[in-house]
């Protein structure tokens, strides 16, 4: 049975980390909210990119002449993944569940005998995966200096990859990051971004319009390739931002919860013992005063 | 025809103008200036760093852009620039970072895009004389 001051030091501490807790999830929620506001301004260009690269790429796809970044290498020997994870913690499962994704890939691409190549995005899945694929790992790109992302930093990431792949590292790149849906409903997510694949939002076949190229065709095209790269990762990035965010406020929101579920045990053991000691102490006194 | 049309200019990380009734949209296109009014016939340019003009009723704005591309449609004209800012904050400071970054490429560049980066740079410091600094 713990003592009085014990208990009352329990709660202490208790309160304190709720007090922490508290603080990380409202850190996390305005975070959140610049996150989303982020992701919503950059919709409209991607969305834009989309569509154009989906109408040109399916004009010049197949054809001898199309750039190597759309029609692939012709071989899937080599797979590069990209996992995008964030650079702290404390956030469920979001670190964890991204990893997880990208190891059964992993896995499964070494099971059929490919080739895997690993290219980390955020401490987090560098040193989750670092114990099982440290000798696949090719790069790491650390954004905690980061403050804000801006779309320079998904187009260096997006300048490495395609110089890897004009220097024929690998055939195919999958990113692996966590879709926003909810505050409490994140999906991780695998993405080719090479060979390049872009469709039609919600499938609607985009009206084809005989559009006049200047300069041609597929020199416009090999000129938006990489941007369409670079614009897929800032996508990514940003969704992941969103949705690490989201999982960090939900997590501390239990903790807070928790914590407080903590406090309310705590006190009412507290106060039971402490009834005890007072009684204890009168029936002493009692029992005294009637010997007499 | 109509008189008017749809202007979009969308940078990677915001939406910088959007108006619906556009006039006259100078665009600098990769292989020479144009100059888009309602009714133009539907074309895909790239951009070279440049001054964007657009007209409307009222007024006159200006931008500038380091590059993208612009979707011209009969119906208006969406510029997806990598960076663009309104004339009013392109200074001095801005362009003179932007001509070192393109410097930098250029003497960085594998020679067989060198004539492309060289073109960058050209563009670059040409724009500002266009962008009047």
């Amino acid at each position: 049975m713990p003592s009085l001051k014990d208990l009352k030091n329990r709660i202490g501490s208790v309160k304190n980390t709720r007090k922490i807790t508290k603080a990380m999830q409202m850190v996390a929620a305005a975070k959140l909210r610049r996150a989303q506001e982020a992701a919503e301004a950059a919709r409209p260009y991607a969305e834009r990119m989309n569509a154009v690269m989906a109408g040109l790429a399916g004009s010049v796809k197949g054809s001898d002449n199309a750039p190597r970044l759309l029609n692939g290498t012709g071989s899937d020997k080599i797979h590069m993944l990209v996992v995008m994870t964030a650079e702290r913690g404390l956030c469920g499962g979001f670190n964890a569940n991204i990893a997880k994704l990208a190891r059964q890939r992993a896995n499964k691409l070494l099971a059929e005998g490919k080739e895997v190549k690993i290219l980390t995005v955020g401490k987090k899945g560098r040193d989750s995966l670092r114990r099982d694929f440290g000798q696949y790992f090719v790069g790491h790109v650390d954004l905690s200096d980061v403050k804000r992302l801006s779309y320079d930093d998904a187009q260096s990431i997006a300048r490495d990859l395609t110089s890897r792949f004009d220097a024929g590292e690998f055939d195919v790149a999958t990113i692996f990051f966590s879709t926003f849906q909810s505050v409490i409903a994140q999906t991780p997510t695998a993405k080719q971004i090479i060979p390049a694949s872009f469709e039609a939002e919600d499938g609607e076949e985009a009206p084809s319009v005989n559009y006049d190229y200047e300069p041609s065709e597929t020199q416009i095209l090999a000129d938006l390739l990489p941007r369409g790269v670079a614009t897929q990762i800032f996508t990514a990035l940003l969704e992941n931002g969103a949705s690490e965010q989201g999982a960090r406020m939900s997590a501390m929101d239990s903790a807070t919860r928790n914590a407080g579920e903590m406090i309310d045990k705590l006190t009412i053991e507290y106060n039971r013992s402490r009834q005890a000691a007072i009684t204890k102490e009168l029936i002493e006194i009692i029992s005294g005063a009637e010997a007499l | 025809m109509a008189d008017s049309m749809q202007f979009d200019l969308v940078a990677p990380e915001r939406k910088l103008a959007s108006v619906e009734e556009a006039i006259e949209v100078m665009v600098p296109g990769a292989d020479g200036d144009l100059t888009v009014m309602p009714g133009h016939a539907p074309m895909l340019t790239t951009l070279r760093p440049g001054k964007l003009t657009l007209v409307t009723r009222t007024e006159t704005y200006s931008y500038a852009v380091t590059g993208g591309f612009a979707e011209i449609t009969p119906e208006g004209v969406t510029v997806l620039a990598e960076r663009s800012l309104p004339a009013e904050e392109f200074t001095k400071e801005v362009h003179d970072h932007l001509i070192e970054e393109a410097r930098r490429v250029h003497e960085e560049a594998h020679p067989s895009v060198a004539d492309l980066t060289a073109k960058l740079l050209a563009d670059m410091e040409a724009m500002g004389t266009h962008m009047t600094l």
